[in-house]
């Protein structure tokens, strides 16, 4: 797979136009480093120029700061501000809802002044300026429906954008019960991600799936690496087949193009 | 002589009224401003256009349009109404009888009018209200927090409107059969048009005309007694929203919900430490504060005028994931309990000369217990679900502050993430010379 290190070309004297902002779920959780290959083929089929920070990026301290560590998060977001500027980036893509917001919205206050998109508005931009083709067929007569990561819906006010890059396959959209600015957390966010939860009847993963599961859907679309986890696991508590499955937008779109 | 009792009867509980709910104003400005500073002063002309879309315009509350529906009516009622109360209240210091029919008893047949059907609306509105509370017992009315006085509290404000409001139209009922009854009266001449209270005449046909005159002056004084008794019942409720949605919409955060503040006194921290060469000049010279929050002295003012802006809806709790899942937190309690211990705390420093004495108590521990706190998502439900632009997340957020920054309190499966954070640069255990295996 062809990856460019941004230290690399610096070094050959080169300037990629756009980071990539892999994330620490991209980089070392297996479901998350699908999606992050997915997304690399889909770049490389449409001849971006990106480069990956390697393994210079580190956290970009969202769970610290969700979990109130605002000193380790300050930490973490000064270290890679200083990185990213030292390289003069000027554009980050990622896949990661919790990255994407936290750069966005976190470190234009500590300095680091960027173009921050998340994945899915990428390649509705592909789509748009026809770099990206979405073939008929692959995902004929499916129903798929979207889960709304939070930092990405209700955070950041994206709902339409994922749901116009679903609507390009010849596919059936379905909506949860609770979906766009009401949509039901994954129960991943706020750092729960990395705890147990506290003591309750049920857990919240399981609340969605039953929505998801309702509208008798053949794929959950989802658009961020937690809530991917959080709905796998517990769609596989659910059903025993895997006539559902969960999948992120950059992969339906790998499978749609065969890549 | 004996003729001015009624006018100084009627101005001295105006004055009453007028001086008791400025106090009590007062005390809750004084409260809020106990809080922390934190600007938002900017954006004048957005924070007013979220405010007529928001409050007066009732933007969020028809995304539940049962419930948004009847409080519109309820609302549009509240504020049509009140200008009958100007007249009411022209009529109580004068001793007039609905003194504006002489001026404009075109518009005035056509306002008392409308002020009748929208009595009767707001009387069904508030008596369907009553029912999902006490008959269909709707979840969100009924959660643990609701128990004892929050119960109590809200249904006795549907008592006073539909009190309020049945008094209005029996006063009306027995003017106009005095009017249609007695023509040759020369206090009660034609005025008015009665659609609704027109219907009450046939309970009122056998009375004379002192009884009926009875019955008027008493539905009449019981309203405007009723009205004035309600301003300061305020004080001591949930029904503070009437006047505090307004503030609340204005100064409501504007950002991304999403976004997070930085302490900045932190900032400076970093950067020294971060400094190698050691020339970052620290400008900060802010005071050295607790970071986070423990108790409502710590909260911004803005999380204090949020407390008191609640109705206890509970729209909140209802899409929280972590109540919806069974666990204590609640959103709605968060601000509830705000409120209480504000109010507790006020008490304390009030008696003790302005100068908080201590208590033994505070906002988190003895209010909020740390189990409601670690398990919020933050996923904003309940920020998006408010009404009238609540933001519970950010109390929340200020007590994990608390609890890491202050009292290293994590539960322990966070103090392992952010330790592998500090030290490889993930939350995971991973090396992070590791962070690009996936791409072979």
């Amino acid at each position: 797979m062809k990856v460019k290190i941004f230290s690399d070309c610096v070094k050959e004297g080169k300037h990629p136009e756009i980071l990539f902002w892999v994330g620490c779920s991209g980089s070392f959780d297996e479901r998350a480093k699908k999606i992050t290959k997915a997304f690399v083929k889909i770049l490389n089929d449409a001849n971006i120029d990106f480069a990956i920070l390697g393994n210079e990026e580190s956290c970009s301290g969202d769970p610290a700061k969700r979990s109130g560590n605002e000193f380790l998060f300050q930490m973490q977001a000064i270290g890679n501000i200083e990185i990213m500027n030292s390289y003069n980036i000027k554009k980050i893509v990622t896949a990661c809802p919790h990255c994407f917001n936290t750069i966005k919205n976190e470190y234009p206050g500590l300095g680091g002044k960027y173009e921050v998109l998340h994945h899915t508005e990428f390649l509705k931009s592909l789509i748009e300026n026809g770099k990206l083709k979405i073939p008929n067929g692959s995902f004929k007569g499916k129903k798929i429906t979207y889960h709304d990561p939070c930092y990405l819906g209700r955070a950041n006010n994206i709902y339409e954008i994922p749901r116009d890059i679903l609507k390009k396959l010849d596919a059936e959209l379905v909506e949860m019960k609770s979906c766009k600015s009401k949509g039901l957390c994954c129960g991943a966010g706020g750092a729960q991600m990395f705890k147990e939860p506290e003591k309750g009847n049920e857990d919240v993963k399981d609340i969605r799936i039953k929505q998801a599961l309702e509208t008798n859907t053949d794929i959950i679309a989802a658009a961020c690496p937690f809530c991917n986890t959080m709905l796998s696991d517990g769609l596989k508590d659910k059903v025993s087949n895997d006539s559902t499955s969960v999948m992120d937008i950059s992969q339906i779109i790998e499978k749609a193009k065969g890549l | 002589m004996i003729s001015y009792i009624d006018n100084i009867l009627f101005v001295t509980f105006l004055v009453l009224t007028i001086f008791l709910f400025s106090n009590n104003f007062k005390k809750i400005l004084n409260n809020i401003r106990l809080g922390r500073a934190e600007n938002r002063s900017d954006k004048t002309i957005l924070r007013l256009k979220n405010m007529f879309r928001v409050a007066f315009g009732q933007g969020k509350m028809i995304r539940r349009p049962i419930a948004g529906i009847l409080h519109l009516i309820v609302y549009i009622g509240f504020i049509i109404i009140n200008i009958e109360l100007l007249e009411i209240i022209v009529d109580g210091i004068f001793g007039t009888h609905r003194i504006f029919s002489q001026y404009f008893p075109g518009l005035y047949n056509i306002l008392i009018g409308s002020f009748e059907i929208l009595a009767l609306l707001v009387l069904i509105s508030v008596i369907i209200f009553w029912i999902r509370r006490n008959i269909l017992k709707i979840k969100r009315f009924l959660k643990d927090e609701m128990r004892g006085w929050p119960k109590l509290d809200a249904d006795l404000i549907l008592y006073f409107e539909i009190i309020l409001m049945s008094l209005f139209l029996t006063m009306n009922g027995a003017d106009y059969t005095i009017q249609l009854n007695y023509p040759e009266n020369d206090i009660y001449v034609r005025a008015g048009s009665f659609p609704v209270s027109q219907f009450l005449v046939p309970i009122f046909q056998d009375f004379n005309l002192n009884h009926l005159m009875l019955i008027e002056r008493i539905s009449w004084w019981l309203h405007i007694l009723g009205i004035f008794i309600f301003l300061n019942y305020l004080y001591y409720s949930k029904h503070l929203h009437i006047l505090l949605a307004f503030p609340n919409t204005y100064y409501a955060n504007l950002e991304s919900k999403g976004k997070f503040k930085n302490i900045n006194s932190i900032t400076s921290e970093v950067k020294l430490m971060l400094d190698d060469n050691n020339n970052y000049e620290d400008n900060d010279d802010s005071e050295i504060e607790t970071f986070g929050a423990s108790d409502v002295t710590e909260l911004s003012w803005i999380q204090l005028l949020n407390a008191y802006s609640c109705t206890e809806c509970g729209r909140c709790t209802s899409e929280c994931p972590a109540n919806l899942s069974g666990k204590k937190l609640s959103p709605r309690k968060i601000m509830m309990d705000t409120r209480d211990r504000l109010a507790e705390f006020s008490k304390n420093i009030k008696g003790n000369s302005e100068e908080y004495s201590g208590d033994g108590k505070k906002l988190l521990g003895d209010y909020i217990s740390n189990e409601e706190i670690w398990a919020c998502t933050s996923c904003n439900a309940c920020v998006e679900a408010c009404p009238i632009d609540i933001d519970p997340l950010s109390i929340i957020m200020s007590m994990r502050q608390y609890l890491v920054l202050e009292k290293s309190a994590a539960p322990q499966d966070l103090n392992n993430m952010m330790n592998n954070i500090e030290n490889n640069g993930a939350p995971w255990p991973f090396n992070q010379q590791d962070r690009t295996n996936w791409i072979n």
